[in-house]
C-alpha cells in the first residue's frame, strides 16, 4: 500500500514538474491585439512577433521573445517619441543666444505635439532662466529628456516594467495549445489526483500499525532530518514560491490546468493564486488527513486537525470563489488583520464600500474581528483558538508542515532572534497600516516623511511574499514547520501579548513527573523549551504557544495538559521540584 | 569550599545547580561517561529514531561554564577520604573540601552461561548505546531477559527497527513483582498485541554461539535463534569504586538522613547510595530519576549550611509499557491480604484501569495505580497526605483527570463503577 501510494506521488508530482516544460503557447494577430489596448504598440508588438505566429513556442521561448519584443518597441516609441540628439541640440543652440519661453518650444514641435507637452511638464523649470555656462546648459536640457524617456515616452507610449510583467503572464496563460490546453482533466488527475491518492495510500504506514505516538525512524528519515530529500523538498517549495510570486508567467500550464474547476467555482478563469488556493486546500485536506491517521489516539489533535481542514476548505478556500460567482467581493471571513495585511488598503476598503450592506458587513466584521474576536478568544483559550485551529498558515503547518515539526530551533538564541523579529514585523504591520489609512483619509502619500505607497509594498514584497511564502514554507524542511508563525507573524505576535498577559491558557506541569526525556521540546514547532518548564515543575506560558498539543501528546509521563485555567492562579507551580 | 562531584548523572547535576543557586562555593562535577549532562532515561529515544543525543541533554552547552560549574570529563581511579583526594585516569589529582558521590548504578551481570559472546549486551549508559547500535545490525530476532522497566524499553527499541523480539520473563505476570496482577496482565497483554513474542515464567538456561551469540535455550528446553540478547535483569548501585575506602557499603553506599556516608563531608545520592533508615513507605535504593533529583536538591541545602533531611515525600513514579503509560501514588502492593485493600476498575477495550488502595479499618485512601489514564500528581499526593477517605475520593474523583482536552472522560465511569462496588 505505502509503496503504490509512494509511486503514485512520485507519478504525480513528476507529472506536475514535467507541465511546465512540456506547455506550449501559440500566438496570433488577434490575441496580440486583445491584450494590447494600444493600437501603437499592438502594432508594433504584431510586426515584432509575426515571425511565431502559428508556431508553438515553449513557455520559456515566449517569455524570452516577448522581452526582446518588449525592448525593441520600446526602443521605437523612444525613437518616435523621446527627445532626439538632433532635438537637444536644437534646444541647446536657442537657449544660449536667449533665454528659453514657451513659445520657442511650440515653434520646435508645434503646439499639440506630445513632445511640447511632455517638455512642458518635464522641463517647465528651464524656462527663463539663465546658465552659467553651455555645459551646464546641456547637462539640464539632457536630463530633462532622460526623465521624459523614463517618466512619459515608456509608461504613457510603450510598455513599462508593471504592465509587461501583467502582459507576459497573460500572453502566455492565454496562448496555451495543443497538449496541456487539450487534456486539463487528464492532467489534473495526473497531478493532483494521482498526488493526493498517493498521499492517501502512504498514510496506511499509521493504520496499519496499533494507535500510539509514531515517531519511529524520524531522525532517520531523509526528509524529516534535513537530509537529501529533505533538501530537494525544500529547494522545490522555494522555487516555487519564487515563480509563484515573483515569476507568474513561466507556471501558466500548471494555471491552465486548474481552469475549469474556477470556472465552476467562480465562474472565472484561474489565476496564479487559485491555483495556489487549490493545491494549498488539497494538501491541507490530505495532509490533514495523515495527521489524523498519525494521532488517532488523541482526540484534541483529531479535532483540532479537523477544524483547520474545515476551515481552509471552506473559508480560505470555496467561500471567497462562491462569494465572486455571486458577484460580492472575494472575502475569507476568518483571515484577521494584521495578518490580512492589505484589509486596511484602499482598494479594499473602496470594494467593500461600494458592495452594498454584505460588503459593509464585511468591513465591519473584519474590524471586530481583529480588535474583538482575537483579544476575546485570545483571553478564553489562547492563541490556540486561532494558530492551530482556524488559520490558513498554521492548517499548512499543522498538516503538511507536521513532518518537519521537530527542526525548529530551540536554543535560547533563537528565542532571543524570534521576539526581536516577530515584534519588529507587528510595528512595521501597524506603522504601514496607519500609514495607508492615514493616506486614504488625508490624500496624502506621505506620513512622517515616508511615502506609503513604498511602505506597502515593500511590506507586500519582503512580508507577504518573502517572508510568509518563500521562507514561511519554503524553510520547512530547514528550520520546522512554523517559521512564519514564530518569527514573522505579526496576528501571532499580537495574540502572543494577549496569551503572555492576560489569558487563561496555560500548559500544565504534572507535578514532579517529568524526566527530561526532551521528546515535549523537541516536538514543538515553536522551538519552545518545553523541559525546561517542565522538569522544574513549572507551568508554561509563552506567548509563541501555538497550543497545537503535540508535547503533551508526546510527553511519555503523561506530564503535560493544555488548560484554561483561571488567570490568577495560572502560573503557579507546583512543590514537587525546586527551582 | 570546593565540592566535588562525581557522577553528571541527574543526581550530581541537580546537587551542582542547587548548590550554585544557593553559594558562590566552587563546583566541579566529573564523569567519564559524557562530557555534559544527559537524561538517560532518553537513551531509547536515540535508538528509535525519535531524537538525537543532543535532544537528550536538558541545557545547552554554555549553561555550565555561565553558571561557574566546572566539568570534567574523566574517569576517577582512586579515593583518598583522609587526604580528601581524587586521582584521575588522566593522571590529574584533586583535592575537595566535600566529596559527592552521585555514582549511579550498574547493570546486573547476567549469570547464564555465555553471556560473554558478541552480541550479549546490557543498557544503562551511553556507551552502551552506542554498542547496541553496532551490535543490532543486521540483527532479525533478538531475545531480551529480564521483565523490568528497562527489559521492555529494550524490546521497544529492538522491536521499532523491525527486530522480532521474544522477551523472557521469569515472572508469572508482566513486572508482578511491582504490579497487582490485574494491572500486571493488562500490560502483558498489551506486549503481546504490539507483536512481543512475551515468555512469562520463562528463564534462558544458557546462550549459544561460537564468538557471536547464535540461539538461546529456554528453560523450557526450546531453543530460539537470536543473534542479539538484551541483558536488562536489573540494575545494583555502582559501589565498586569505593569498596577499598572505608566508606561503608551494603548493597549500596550506606547514608544518614542528611544524605552523609560515614565518612564525615562525603556524602552518596542518586541510585547509588542507601539510605540507612528510609521514611516508611519508602525503600533504602529507590534507583529512579526523581529519587536521585530529590536527593540533589536536598543535598545541596546541607551542602550550602542548612543541614536538611532527607523527606521525599509520597512516592509516585511513571513509565510507558510501549503504548500504555502508567502512573503509581502512595502505596500500592502486589497482593491484599492484611491491612489494606483495593477498589479496581478497568476497561479492557480501551486499555484502561484505576485502583484505589486503602486503608481495611479505617477507609482512608493510601495509593493510586492507573495505566491509560494520566492523574493529577498534585491531587494525588495532598489527598494521601490527607488521608482523605475513600468516599471523599471516589465522589471528586473526576478531579483527578489529567488527560488532554476532549478525551473520554474515563474516570467518570471509573466513578461510577467503583461507587457501585464500594
Ligand atoms: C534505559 C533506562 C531508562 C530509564 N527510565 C527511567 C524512567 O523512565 N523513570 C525513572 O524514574 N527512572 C528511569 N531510569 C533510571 C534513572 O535513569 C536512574 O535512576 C538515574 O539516571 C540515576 O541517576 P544518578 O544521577 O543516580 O546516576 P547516573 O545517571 O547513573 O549517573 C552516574 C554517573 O556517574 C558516572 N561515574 C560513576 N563512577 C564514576 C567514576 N569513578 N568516575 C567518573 N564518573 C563516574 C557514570 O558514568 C554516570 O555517568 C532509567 C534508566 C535507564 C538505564
Ligand atoms: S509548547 Fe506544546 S502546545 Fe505549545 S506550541 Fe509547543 S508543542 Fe505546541
Ligand atoms: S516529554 Fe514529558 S517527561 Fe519528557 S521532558 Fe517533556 S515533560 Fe518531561
Amino acid at each position: 500500500m505505502q509503496k503504490a501510494g509512494i509511486i503514485a506521488v512520485l507519478i504525480g508530482f513528476g507529472v506536475f514538474l514535467t507541465l511546465p516544460f512540456i506547455t506550449r503557447h501559440t500566438l496570433n494577430e488577434q490575441l496580440v491585439a486583445k491584450e494590447f489596448g494600444q493600437e501603437e504598440t499592438s502594432t508594433l508588438v504584431s510586426r515584432e512577433l509575426e515571425p511565431w505566429f502559428g508556431k508553438p513556442l515553449s513557455s520559456w521561448k515566449l517569455i524570452s521573445e516577448i522581452d526582446k519584443t518588449i525592448g525593441n518597441v520600446n526602443a521605437e516609441i523612444v525613437k518616435r517619441y523621446a527627445l532626439t540628439s538632433t532635438d537637444i541640440d536644437h534646444l541647446v543652440e536657442l537657449a544660449k543666444s536667449q533665454k528659453l519661453d514657451e513659445k520657442h518650444i511650440e515653434g520646435l514641435w508645434g503646439a499639440f505635439n506630445f513632445k511640447t507637452q511632455s517638455f512642458m511638464s518635464y522641463g517647465s523649470w528651464l524656462i527663463g532662466r539663465s546658465f552659467n555656462s553651455d555645459e551646464e546648459l546641456r547637462n539640464n536640457i539632457e536630463q530633462v529628456a532622460n526623465n521624459i524617456t523614463q517618466y512619459e515616452v515608456i509608461p504613457k507610449k510603450g510598455i513599462d516594467t508593471y504592465v509587461a510583467k501583467t502582459l507576459k503572464y497573460t500572453l502566455a496563460k492565454h496562448s496555451i495549445t495543443g497538449f496541456v490546453a487539450a487534456n486539463p482533466f487528464l492532467l489534473l488527475f495526473l497531478t493532483f489526483g494521482l498526488s493526493a491518492l498517493g498521499g492517501l495510500l502512504m498514510l496506511t504506514t499509521f493504520t496499519k500499525e496499533p494507535a500510539g505516538i509514531k515517531n519511529n525512524g524520524i531522525y532517520f528519515h531523509p526528509a524529516k532530518s534535513r537530509k537529501w530529500l529533505g533538501i530537494i523538498i525544500g529547494t522545490l517549495l522555494i522555487a516555487f514560491y519564487i515563480i509563484l510570486y515573483f515569476y507568474p508567467q513561466y507556471m501558466t500550464g500548471w494555471i491552465r490546468m486548474v481552469d475549469p474547476i474556477s470556472y465552476l467555482l467562480s465562474g472565472n478563469e484561474a489565476g496564479q493564486f487559485f491555483l495556489y488556493g487549490l493545491m494549498y486546500t488539497v494538501s491541507v485536506l490530505v495532509m490533514g488527513a495523515r495527521m489524523m491517521a498519525k494521532y488517532r489516539h488523541n482526540r484534541y489533535q483529531l479535532v483540532r486537525t479537523g477544524s483547520v481542514m474545515f476551515f481552509q476548505t471552506l473559508f480560505a478556500f470555496l467561500i471567497p470563489e462562491i462569494l465572486v460567482r455571486l458577484n460580492q467581493p472575494y472575502f475569507d471571513f476568518k483571515n484577521a488583520w494584521p495578518l490580512n495585511y492589505d484589509f486596511f488598503f484602499d482598494f479594499n476598503l473602496n470594494r467593500l464600500i461600494a458592495s452594498g450592506n454584505l460588503g459593509l458587513f464585511m468591513l465591519v466584521w473584519g474590524i471586530a474581528l481583529s480588535f474583538i474576536g482575537v483579544p476575546l478568544l485570545t483571553y478564553f483559550y489562547g492563541k490556540r483558538w486561532y494558530c492551530s485551529w482556524v488559520c490558513g498558515c498554521g492548517g499548512l503547518a499543522e498538516t503538511v508542515g507536521d513532518p518537519f515539526r521537530q527542526l525548529s530551533d530551540k536554543s535560547l538564541r533563537a528565542w532571543k532572534i524570534e521576539r526581536v523579529s516577530i515584534y519588529s514585523v507587528l510595528v512595521f504591520a501597524v506603522v504601514m497600516t496607519i500609514g495607508v489609512l492615514y493616506t486614504y483619509f488625508t490624500g496624502s502619500g506621505e506620513l512622517l516623511g515616508i511615502n506609503t505607497y513604498s511602505m506597502r509594498q515593500v511590506y507586500g514584497a519582503f512580508i507577504g511574499a518573502g517572508f510568509a511564502g518563500v521562507v514561511g514554507t519554503g524553510f520547512y524542511p530547514f528550520m520546522g514547520n512554523r517559521v512564519w508563525c514564530r518569527f514573522g507573524c505579526p496576528l501571532a505576535a499580537y495574540m502572543g501579548i494577549v496569551q503572555r498577559f492576560k489569558s487563561r491558557f496555560r500548559i500544565t506541569t504534572n507535578g514532579g513527573q517529568c524526566i527530561s526525556c526532551g521528546n515535549c521540546s523537541t516536538y514543538c514547532e515553536m522551538g519552545i523549551d518545553v523541559r525546561s518548564y517542565a522538569q522544574r515543575g513549572e507551568n508554561i506560558v509563552r506567548a509563541s504557544c501555538v497550543g497545537c498539543g503535540v508535547c503533551a501528546a508526546v510527553c511519555p509521563r503523561g506530564v503535560l495538559k493544555l488548560e484554561n485555567v483561571p488567570v490568577n492562579t495560572r502560573v503557579n507551580t507546583t512543590n514537587f521540584v525546586k527551582r | 569550599m570546593h565540592i566535588v562531584i562525581i557522577g553528571n548523572g541527574i543526581a550530581g547535576i541537580t546537587t551542582a545547580r542547587h548548590v550554585r543557586k544557593l553559594s558562590d562555593h566552587q563546583i566541579t562535577v566529573i564523569s567519564s561517561e559524557s562530557e555534559y549532562f544527559f537524561s538517560r532515561t532518553a537513551l531509547m529515544y536515540i535508538y528509535m529514531g525519535h531524537m538525537k543525543f543532543e535532544h537528550t541533554q536538558p541545557y545547552e552547552n554554555w549553561f555550565w561554564k555561565k553558571n561557574r560549574i566546572d566539568l570534567v570529563f574523566d574517569r576517577v581511579t582512586e579515593l583518598d577520604t583522609d587526604a580528601k583526594t581524587l586521582q584521575l585516569k588522566t593522571g590529574k589529582s584533586i583535592n575537595y573540601d566535600k566529596l559527592v558521590l552521585a555514582l549511579g548504578s550498574v547493570p546486573r551481570p547476567l549469570p547464564t552461561p555465555g553471556a560473554n559472546l558478541k552480541g550479549v549486551q546490557p543498557l544503562y549508559s551511553k556507551q552502551d548505546l552506542e554498542q547496541l547500535e553496532e551490535t543490532t545490525k543486521g540483527v532479525k530476532q533478538a531475545v531480551v531477559i529480564g521483565g523490568g522497566l528497562i527489559g521492555i524499553e529494550l524490546a521497544e527499541m529492538l522491536h521499532s527497527r523491525g527486530i522480532h523480539v521474544t522477551m523472557a520473563v521469569r515472572e508469572k505476570s508482566y513486572w508482578d513483582i511491582v504490579l497487582p496482577k490485574e494491572e500486571a496482565e493488562m500490560i502483558s497483554k498489551h506486549i503481546k498485541a504490539r507483536g512481543i513474542d512475551l515468555r512469562l515464567d520463562t528463564l534462558v538456561g544458557s546462550i549459544h554461539g561460537a564468538e557471536k551469540v547464535d540461539a538461546v535455550t529456554l528453560n523450557t528446553g526450546e531453543t530460539l535463534a537470536c543473534q542479539f540478547v538484551g541483558a536488562t535483569i536489573g540494575v545494583m548501585p555502582n559501589i565498586k569504586f569505593v569498596e577499598d575506602s572505608p566508606i561503608e557499603t551494603n548493597r549500596g553506599i550506606l547514608v544518614d538522613e542528611h544524605l552523609q556516608t560515614n565518612i564525615e563531608d562525603v556524602f552518596a545520592i542518586g541510585d547509588c547510595a542507601e539510605i540507612r533508615t528510609p521514611d516508611p513507605g519508602r525503600r533504602p535504593i529507590e534507583a529512579v530519576w526523581y529519587t536521585g533529583r530529590i536527593m540533589g536538591e536536598t543535598l545541596a541545602e546541607t551542602l550550602c549550611g542548612t543541614p536538611t533531611p532527607y523527606r521525599p515525600g509520597i512516592w509516585y513514579n511513571s513509565a510507558k509499557f510501549m503504548d500504555l503509560e502508567y502512573q503509581t501514588y502512595g502505596q500500592v502492593p502486589t497482593t491484599y491480604e492484611e491491612d489494606l485493600d483495593s477498589l479496581y476498575w478497568e476497561d479492557i477495550v480501551a486499555e484502561r484501569c484505576l485502583r484505589i488502595v486503602y486503608e481495611k479499618a479505617t477507609k482512608k485512601v493510601k495509593g493510586f495505580n492507573a495505566l491509560g489514564l494520566r492523574l493529577r500528581h498534585e491531587l494525588c499526593d495532598e489527598w494521601i497526605a490527607r488521608e482523605q477517605s475513600l468516599a471523599y475520593v471516589l465522589e471528586h474523583l473526576e478531579q483527578l483527570d489529567f488527560d488532554p482536552e476532549f478525551y473520554t472522560n474515563y474516570l467518570s465511569k471509573a466513578k461510577a463503577n467503583l461507587e457501585a462496588i464500594a
